[in-house]
């Protein structure tokens, strides 16, 4: 009720629009604030880290026939990131001049496959997933081989190119 | 005498301080009927369920928010920050094993909690939204228990975040962005932890004060639910003019006629965590978090072991929908189920059908667990050579194909005389089975998950390998062994 007679009631019509101006303005308000943060907690999809070519060792370190693990640094690491900028990968030489690096990251769920140099087979301890010494799959449930990431020789040094986590 | 009226006036100061700061707020008119809302009679120990659950959560906050306090929330230093705690910071190992066993407690107690009201019929008319937001109260803390874990920042903490992510990818569309935000970038890295740390300790818990804060509230609004007799069914009708003549006829009020169990029962909940994390203390830190150290056998806390064994045990080809359908129908089921059955009988003796689901759920989680537990599809890396007295020789042909079976991997999978993987067959009879010639098509071409062979040994390798295996039979008589059982 209101305490002044001579004011007027206000009309269902504005008291409807009053009730939207404040839904909406309230709406308005927080998705002001919404978007950086949701833009920046988003930020991980739009920053792109690219991709960098890092030196593994000298070629003749690795023999024929060997795989062994070998250990890089990420593409564009956080200062804070400590030893988790770090990432392993298998790598393999079959000849002179032919090299492989695989993902340790098993393509069933991405646990660390270790390579058993006497049975020649690379193997998963989360879920028992095998692979042959080329990377494809021997047995267990990952649904494909190691993923490989792109290899080269410069100047004498066996380079790896960074690449992100295979998901499956 | 006026030496004791002095002591009594200034014991009576906080009273007095109490009486003025009430007068003003009017703090216990507010409160006060909510705590002393009626309550039905009957209702027992089988009640405490709930309020122990707060219980550990706000255990949870006050060590949480203790180790916060020295927890440095960066991947680089994570690790080092909790090694501190466990091993140097004073009461840290206490503290840290507080939460651990909190953690343990609230999740078990929200089941607890669960299945009384499931098997009181408790979520029915009108309190099927107390069932809807306690499953999201379930969803939250099995959430904080998952990435609890991955703050430990070990190993396993940055390899379960490896499978989260890889878990996620399988979610048709969108899967390969929600990988890349559990990542926070491209790999495991700088703004991998930082995440999870902020949905551990902000957005989880604030979601979880939120909606309990709403669970409590519909609580009193609702009631609690009577203990149920068989034949009186929930007709939407009435049940609520009934429920308000059986508190008018006989409720009695919450505080302190039944919040006595609660508190006694919370004790017994506070002095087992506490007494728990001194004697048996929170898991030890597995390695340091460095994505390149890959010796390692990632496995989640007990509470998530049976979901862990279901993705080793589901067939291959179902994998990637069973991932995503799982939890989805569980969830569904779960969230729906009060809506489609709320109403009719309450009592468990009248509702077979939820009698047999839920001791179903229970048989089935357990037996997951169990299979979690041991985990025998995970190859024995660590299984030692095997024992002479096994193989039976200490030297020639026999014993020389022991020592392959050993180094080519076979005991990886294949236990013998109790030693060694159970990913394949135990193999201490195998030649009561299998004939020499049937053995080596199995190890040369593989099958049924087994790899072939056929490149990786030696043809002598295989000799030797073949000697051993046709000697392990349950038979002394060698003619038979030969001939591999077969007449
Ligand atoms: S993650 Fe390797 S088998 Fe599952």
């Amino acid at each position: 009720m209101s305490l002044n007679p001579n004011e007027t009631k206000p009309s269902e019509l504005r008291r409807d629009f009053l009730t939207a101006l404040c839904v909406g303005v309230g709406g308005l308000t927080a998705l002001i604030v919404a978007v950086p943060v949701v833009g920046f907690l988003l930020g991980p999809l739009l920053r792109d880290t690219g991709r960098k070519w890092r030196a593994v060792g000298p070629l003749d370190k690795f023999k024929t026939g060997d795989t062994v693990e070998v250990k890089f640094e990420d593409a564009s690491p956080l200062p804070w990131a400590g030893v988790t900028a770090e990432t392993g990968a298998w790598l393999r030489r079959n000849s002179q001049t032919e090299l492989i690096a695989f993902s340790v990251n098993c393509s069933h769920l991405g646990c660390p496959v270790r390579w058993e140099p006497a049975a020649k087979l690379f193997m998963c301890p989360c879920h028992g997933g095998v692979y042959y010494s080329d990377g494809s799959v021997a047995g267990g449930p990952p649904p494909r081989g190691l993923t490989q990431y792109p290899v080269r020789v410069r100047d004498g040094n066996v380079e790896i190119l960074t690449s992100p986590i295979p998901i499956t | 005498m006026w030496f004791l009226k002095l002591i009594w006036k200034i014991l009576s100061i906080p009273w007095k301080i109490w009486e003025w700061f009430d007068d003003r707020s009017e703090i216990s008119k507010t409160l006060g009927p909510l705590l002393r809302h009626p309550i039905p009679p009957g209702t027992g120990w089988k009640y405490v369920f709930g309020s122990a659950t707060l219980i550990a959560f706000l255990i949870q906050v006050a060590t949480g928010i203790a180790l916060a306090t020295v927890y440095v929330s960066s991947a680089g230093g994570a690790y080092k920050s909790l090694e501190f705690i466990s091993h140097q910071a004073t009461w840290g190992w206490w503290v840290r094993g507080m939460h651990y066993f909190g953690a343990s407690a609230m999740v078990l107690l929200v089941g607890l909690h669960m299945g009384r009201v499931f098997l009181t019929g408790s979520y029915k008319f009108p309190r099927e939204l107390n069932w809807l937001t306690g499953v999201i109260l379930l969803f939250l803390t099995l959430a904080m228990g998952f990435t609890g874990q991955l703050l430990r920042w070990d190993q396993t903490g940055v390899w379960s975040t490896t499978i989260a992510a890889e878990q996620a990818g399988r979610v048709p569309v969108i899967g390969h962005w929600i990988a890349r935000l559990i990542f926070g970038g491209n790999t495991v890295g700088g703004a991998t932890l930082s995440r999870f740390f902020a949905v551990h300790v902000f957005w989880i818990p604030a979601a979880i004060f939120a909606v309990v804060g709403f669970h409590l509230y519909l609580v009193i609004r609702n009631g609690i639910s009577e203990p149920p007799k068989p034949g009186h069914a929930i007709n939407p009708k009435t049940y609520r003019a009934w429920y308000k003549g059986l508190l008018e006829r006989s409720g009695r009020p919450f505080f302190p006629d039944a919040a006595w169990r609660d508190v006694i029962f919370g004790l017994l909940v506070v002095v087992c965590i506490v007494v728990l994390a001194g004697i048996v203390h929170a898991p030890e830190l597995a390695g340091p978090p460095n994505p390149a150290l890959i010796q390692t056998e990632p496995r989640p806390d007990w509470y998530l072991l049976w979901y862990y064994a279901l993705l080793a045990l589901t067939p291959h080809y179902m994998e990637s929908y069973l991932m995503i359908l799982v939890p989805l129908v569980i969830a569904v089921l779960l969230l729906f189920f009060p809506l489609i059955f709320n109403r009719g009988e309450r009592s468990v003796s009248r509702r077979p059908w939820s009698a047999a689901i839920a001791i179903f759920v229970v048989l089935v989680v357990a037996t997951l667990w169990y299979q979690g537990k041991t985990a025998h599809w995970s190859p024995a890396f660590d299984a030692p050579p095997l024992a002479i007295q096994t193989i039976g020789f200490a030297s020639g042909p026999i014993y020389q194909g022991a020592q392959l079976f050993h180094e080519r991997g076979c005991e990886d999978c294949h236990a013998i005389g109790g030693q060694g993987g159970h990913r394949g067959p135990d193999l201490s009879t195998v030649a009561d089975r299998l004939t020499e010639e049937q053995m080596t098509v199995r190890i040369l071409n593989g099958g049924n998950n087994m790899p072939a062979f056929g490149s990786i040994l030696t043809p002598q390798d295989l000799t030797l390998l073949l000697d051993f295996l046709d000697s392990r039979t349950a038979y002394k008589n060698t003619s038979f062994r030969r001939t591999g059982g077969q007449h």
